[in-house]
Order: structure tokens, then C-alpha cells, then sequence
């Protein structure tokens, strides 16, 4: 099962090593991973995207917590959360139709044209994976991706819930 | 505010720490630390051959007194070849905090002479690490490694000290950190109400209780209040390998160690128990065999303050995080007034099965061919140390004779490497251990293949005057490998001989200790009575015994916990 960890943890010199590690180590798979300092400085936030069953989730969930560096860890995907990921992508625009083709694409998803070259367009979209796959899937029909770049998952709990020191 | 270097720090918060003994080994990015150890008095450096003996010693040392061992290495190969030292403590979880110089923090990463990322090299076998990179850093730096390395869940850290950092040249002010917080790190120490209710309700209920007591339960000085609630339940009790000597091996409620070398009553306890209460065990390979297959009636109440131990191998009904000190505090309390009577009724059907499986006697071995047989040796060192000796182990056969028939009455006094199995840990250990306890007796159970991985420490021996007995099964073959070939390869035994042994006498001599050779069984008495005669200086027990004895009983793979073959010809 698809399953969204979320970890706070000291934003200190190897700490992201120390999280890789564990994942390494004890052979669990890791889909996608995304980090960055919070709105406190001292802080990182990191998501990982994992596909595993329940006990194996449980032993990550331990694992990392188990990390001196670690504050908090909680399990999105146990609750009602909002998940996002943003790409950007490269796609070749040699013809007018495919131009048109690509920005009617580029509407439909809710996506924006963020730079434009003569001969390519690169579009940044946000959604949920599976929408970005779709995307991904719709330009390809039309037109040849030339790169593509992903943030990962990141998210947070609706509601009351959240991951505070 | 105090000014000094860093290097001056380094020494100054290992003494303000309370630091007595450091184990270490001099090289180009220490040398300020060394020069400033060699203006003081307050800590001890001892000089070891091999930085992995100086690991080993720290961990000896820990085991021993339940304080913080510490290592002080160079970098690169001073730092790598601690390796081996950290990841034994980390995989039993003893307390220790190893500093390892650094090349001067403008050439980390440019592959300087002797460097090593050692924060990198160790991150999957320490607890936490540390690389410091301001010198006023580093009295809250080897604080904090102290605090982390001896609460929780105990286990090594790393502090890697870049040299410019230590320089001896720049003074900065010296504050130590009197209380060390850590906002990510709070350890839970006390046990959940409910799940202690409900872990009570589940033992009383239980006719069939049994004690799984481990090496958490020596970690938290727990051998009184785990022996307190077996006697009030009046349940079997059995230990791991690692936790020997928790609860009194001479007890008669011990049914003896579990696990894949286990005393046949221990692990057919364990398969027909309705009820285990696990303190600070880890449910490991070599206890559970077939996980499939494990205790098919038992409701488990797993006591660990490691919360990722909990559920990890064998599920748990009722999981209770927290140290078995306290925990079994809560345990006591919660239970109340049981009346002893009716407790005893309650269990004497179990009692009367566990005697039958005791009558079997399954550690008595044949005699008589005028060979020496192991256990007669770990038999007549129990005698000659009135069971009160530190015994270190090597790994392999010696050691588990040793765990099998010596009884530990007492905690830490049984140090051996459980969990990574490392061979040359006994020899340091033992010289850790006496260290910390120099009037007393430490000893080693080793074999021809152990010492000779860190034989050369018989040197540091001579130089602090260690007067450790060496006790060393000589079967001129590594004789777990042998026994697993003689089962499994049909006695192909592939390079598991040596056929160019030294002279151990001469050997220990060369060295300026003693030794003795023994060969016939009708000598073992004697020579054992020598050994321990010589009070004040190393003796080396070179002792050769059956090359052809196996450790039984033993787990045969795949089965449940108490399949088990009795001797090379009976099983369960």
C-alpha cells in the first residue's frame, strides 16, 4: 500500500543521510522524498512516499523516529491530507498545431507555461501524482518530452492535526 | 570564562564528565589531544596495539560497570579500524563514545593523507555521531555524546574532531554544559497504565507464565525487581545469551539460557508457555528459530524502551515501551499482594512438566576417553573462581560452552559479543574489565582461532600489568565452523583448520607472561589451581581438548523453538 510519511526532524548536517540510511539499510523501498527547512530555520520537513505493507510501515515509522535527530513522524496517508507535487517539464513545440495541442493540454490541466524557447515549452503543473502523471501521459500523446522534473510528494493533515515541535 | 584550546576542551570535559579511562592510540590528527592528556592526571589513557582492542576495551569496560566506555583514535585507519568495536557495542547496545581525529576541516573531502568520513563509515552502526566543526562546539558536542550514548536505549557515538579545531595554538573560553536537553530526544522511561494493567491482568491469568529476561534488563540495573516478580509469580524463568546473570543462574526458578545452544527446559518452556513476559529481550534469529512456528500458545507482553524492538520479529499482545526498571516497578506495584499459596497452585502442574524436561539433563556430556572435554574445563573454571569471576568470551564454541556451563549469579559478569559475534572481542574486553574492577578476577574463554585475532594485545597486558587468566580451547580448528560443516557438509571442513599453530606457551612467554599447556584431563585440575595461584601476573591456559565435541543441545533450523537435537545421534 501507497503510504505518505511525514517527518520533522532537526535541520542539522547529515541528518537526511541518517533518514536515507535507514531506508537503505533495512531494505525499505522509498517511491519519492522531498525536504526542506520549515518555516522555523532550525527545522526540516520531510516527506517520503513508500509502498509497503502495515507491519513494514510500522518498522519505518519506528526507525525513524528512532533517529536522535527526529522531533516527529506521523503517517499522512492514516488520515484526510492534502497531497501535492509539482513537475516541470520541458516539451518540443516544432509546429503550430502542436503548440495549440500543448496549450489547450496546458488549460485543461490547470497548468502554466513557464518559459518559452523556440522550439520548446516548459510547463510547471501541480496536483497530486496521479494528475501529473496524466499530464505527463496527455503531452505525450501530442508532442516529444524532452525533460521532466519532480518535486515529490510533499503534504499535510487536514484540520486540527499538524507536526509541531 | 576559562580560556584553553580545544584540544585542552577535548580533555577537560572527558574529566568534567567524569571520565576516569580512555582507551586510544596516538596519530598525526590527535596529537594536540595527546599533548594535552600528557599535562594532567585526572583521566587515564590506556596505550593498546590495535585500535579495534581499544574499542573492544571501552565495550569490556562498559559491560562491566554500566559507565560510558571511551575510545580515542586518530583518523583514517586510527578511526576505520574501530569499525568493528562500534558496530559489536551498537548490535548489543552498550554505552560508549569513540572521538576520532579528523584531517583539518579545509581538507575534509579532498582525500588529505588519513582521512576517512567517518561520520559516513559508522552511520549505520552508532547510536548518533558527531562532527564538530567549531572548537567552542566541543564541550556541548562530547556532552551530548555522553548523554545519548548511556540513556535510552544505550549504544556507541562517534565524535569526529577535525585537527584544526583542537589546535593547541588558539585558546577559546571553556564553558561546560551543565544540563544536556535535547528537544528530538526524550527516551520513554515509564511504562503506559493501561498496557501495565492489562500486562498484569495477562500474567495473572497465565498458568503456564514464563520470564524472558535480556540484556535490556542488565542495561537497567533491573536484577532485583525482575527477580522480585518471578518470585511473586513464581514462573520459570530463562535468559538470552546477553542476559545472563540478570536473574541468578543458580536460582531454582532458572530453567536456563534459550535460543539455538538452549538448555532443552528453557526453550520447550518457552514453546508450551501460554504467557512470556519478555524484559529487554529482542526476540532475535538465534532465540526464535521459525518465527512461524514460535510459541504457538503464548500471549507475549514485550517490555523494551526501544519502541522499534516491540513487534519488529514476533508480534506482541500486549507491548509495553519503557526501561525494565521502571516498568517492572509499575509491574510490582500493580500487582499487588499475590497470595503465595493459590500462585503456587496455580502453577504446579507447569512446574511438574518443566522437571520432567529437566530430568532429561541435557547438558551432561560424555567422558572417559582421555581427551579434555570443554565443558569440563568451563567446569573446573567455575570451581576454581567460586563462580564469581568475570568470564570474557570469544566467539564460537568456547562461548557458548561457557554461557551453558557457567552459571552467572550475578549481572555483568558474563561479557561476550552477542549479537555481531565477534571473534578477538574476548582478550580487550577482559582487559576493559580490569581496568575498571583491578582487584578482581577477570578472565577469557577463547579458542586457538579468537586470540589470534588480537593477540598482540597481550603486550598492552604487560605494560598496565593486567593479570587476566587466558582460558583457551585449543582444538586446533574453528570449531563452530567445523561442527556446522560436520552437520550440514558432511565433515568437508573447508578451511576451517589450522595446520601452523603456534607455541601459546612461548607465545605468552615471549610477551613476559606465563603459560601453561594442558593435555590430559587429569591435569586440567591442577594446572586450573596453578593459573589462578598466580595472582598478580597474565596466564595463558593453553588447553587442548576434543577437536571432535559439538555444543549441544542445538535448535535444528526451520523448527519450532524446541526441536532440537540432543547429541549427534538423539532428538526432540
Amino acid at each position: 500500500m501507497r503510504r505518505i510519511i511525514s517527518v520533522l526532524m532537526e535541520n542539522a548536517p547529515g541528518s537526511l543521510s541518517r533518514i536515507v540510511g535507514v531506508f537503505s539499510q533495512r531494505g525499505f523501498n522509498v517511491d519519492s522524498l522531498c525536504v526542506a527547512p520549515t518555516d522555523d530555520k532550525s527545522l526540516s520537513r520531510l516527506t517520503i512516499v513508500t509502498v509497503a505493507d502495515d507491519k513494514v510501515i510500522e518498522q519505518i515509522t519506528k526507525q525513524v523516529n528512532k533517529l536522535i535527530d527526529v522531533l516527529k513522524v506521523s503517517d499522512l496517508s492514516d488520515g484526510h491530507h492534502v497531497e501535492r507535487e509539482l513537475m516541470l517539464v520541458k516539451v518540443a513545440t516544432r509546429s503550430e498545431l502542436v503548440r495549440a495541442e500543448v496549450k489547450r493540454n496546458v488549460d485543461i490541466f490547470r497548468a502554466q507555461i513557464v518559459d518559452v524557447d523556440a522550439n520548446n515549452y516548459t510547463i510547471q503543473v501541480t496536483g497530486t501524482s496521479d494528475k501529473l502523471d496524466a499530464f505527463a501521459h496527455a503531452l505525450s500523446q501530442s508532442t516529444e518530452i524532452i525533460e521532466a522534473s519532480r518535486t515529490g510528494v510533499c503534504g499535510l493533515a487536514r484540520g486540527e492535526k499538524a507536526l509541531r515541535p | 570564562m576559562e580560556m584553553m584550546s580545544g584540544a585542552a576542551m577535548v580533555v577537560r570535559t572527558l574529566k568534567d564528565i567524569g571520565v576516569k579511562h580512555v582507551f586510544g592510540y596516538p596519530g598525526g590528527a590527535v596529537l594536540d589531544i595527546y599533548d594535552a592528556l600528557y599535562a594532567q592526571q585526572d583521566v587515564e589513557h590506556v596505550l593498546v596495539r590495535h585500535e579495534q582492542a581499544a574499542a573492544h576495551m571501552a565495550d569490556g569496560y562498559a559491560r562491566s560497570t554500566g559507565q560510558t566506555g571511551t575510545v580515542l583514535v586518530t583518523s583514517g585507519p586510527g578511526a576505520t579500524n574501530t569499525i568493528t568495536g562500534i558496530a559489536t557495542a551498537f548490535m548489543d547496545s552498550i554505552p560508549m563514545v569513540v572521538l576520532s581525529g579528523q584531517v583539518p576541516s579545509m581538507h575534509i573531502g579532498e582525500d588529505a593523507f588519513q582521512e576517512t568520513d567517518m561520520v559516513g563509515c559508522s552511520r549505520p552502526i552508532v547510536k548518533h555521531s558527531f562532527l564538530v566543526k567549531r572548537a567552542v562546539d566541543i564541550p556541548e558536542a562530547i556532552a551530548k555524546a555522553y548523554y545519548i550514548a548511556n540513556t535510552g536505549r544505550p549504544g556507541p557515538v562517534v565524535v569526529d574532531l577535525p585537527k584544526d579545531i583542537v589546535n593547541v595554538s588558539e585558546e577559546h573560553p571553556y564553558q561546560f554544559p551543565e544540563d544536556v536537553t535535547m528537544r528530538s530526544y526524550n527516551p520513554t522511561l515509564k511504562g503506559h497504565n493501561k498496557q501495565i494493567k492489562k500486562a498484569v491482568k495477562t500474567l495473572l491469568e497465565s498458568k503456564r507464565p514464563i520470564l524472558y529476561v535480556g540484556g535490556g534488563a542488565i542495561s537497567a540495573e533491573a536484577s532485583d525487581l525482575v527477580t522480585e516478580i518471578a518470585e511473586k509469580l513464581n514462573a520459570p524463568v530463562t535468559s538470552t545469551l546477553m542476559g545472563l546473570g540478570a536473574f541468578s543462574s543458580v536460582h531454582e526458578q532458572f530453567v536456563g539460557m534459550l535460543g539455538m545452544h538452549g538448555r532443552l527446559e528453557a526453550n520447550k518452556a518457552m514453546h508450551n508457555a501460554d504467557c512470556i513476559l519478555a524484559l529487554g529481550a529482542r526476540f532475535d534469529d538465534r532465540v526464535t528459530n521459525n518465527v512461524d512456528k514460535f510459541c504457538p500458545h503464548a500471549n507475549i507482553i514485550h517490555v523494551d524502551i526501544d519502541p522499534a524492538s516491540i513487534s519488529k520479529i514476533v508480534g506482541a499482545h500486549v507491548p509495553v515501551v519503557g526501561s525494565v526498571d521502571e516498568v517492572a516497578k509499575q509491574l510490582l506495584k500493580e500487582m499487588g499482594k499475590i497470595d503465595a499459596k493459590a500462585q503456587h497452585a496455580k502453577v504446579a502442574d507447569w512446574w511438574e512438566q518443566i522437571n520432567q524436561w529437566r530430568s532429561r539433563k541435557c547438558l551432561e556430556y560424555k567422558k572417559g576417553d582421555g581427551l579434555i572435554k570443554p565443558q569440563e574445563v568451563i567446569e573446573s573454571l567455575y570451581k576454581h573462581t567460586n563462580g564469581d569471576a568475570y568470564v570474557s568470551s570469544d566467539v564460537g564454541q568456547h562461548q557458548m560452552f561457557a554461557a551453558l556451563y557457567y552459571p552467572f549469579a550475578k549481572p555483568r559478569r558474563w561479557i561476550n559479543s552477542g549479537g555481531l559475534g565477534t571473534m578477538g572481542f574476548g582478550l580487550p574486553a577482559a582487559m576493559g574489565v580490569q581496568m575498571a574492577h583491578p582487584e578482581a578476577v577477570s578472565t577469557v574463554v577463547t579458542g586457538d582461532g579468537s586470540i589470534q585475532m588480537n593477540i598482540q594485545e597481550l603486550a598492552t597486558c604487560m605494560q598496565y600489568n593486567l593479570p587476566i587468566k587466558i582460558i583457551s580451547l585449543n582444538n586446533r580448528a574453528l570449531g563452530m565452523v567445523r561442527q556446522w560443516q560436520d552437520m550440514i557438509y558432511k565433515g568437508r571442513h573447508s578451511h576451517s583448520y589450522m595446520d601452523s599453530m603456534p607455541d601459546f606457551v612461548k607465545l605468552a612467554e615471549a610477551y613476559g607472561h606465563i603459560g601453561i599447556r594442558v593435555t590430559k584431563p587429569e591435569e586440567l585440575d591442577e594446572a586450573m589451581a596453578k593459573c589462578f595461584a598466580a595472582k598478580d601476573r597474565l596466564v595463558f591456559m593453553d588447553i587442548e581438548i576434543d577437536q571432535n565435541e559439538h555444543v549441544y543441545p542445538m535448535q535444528i533450523k526451520f523448527g519450532a523453538m524446541d526441536d532440537m537435537r540432543l547429541s549427534k545421534t538423539e532428538r526432540t
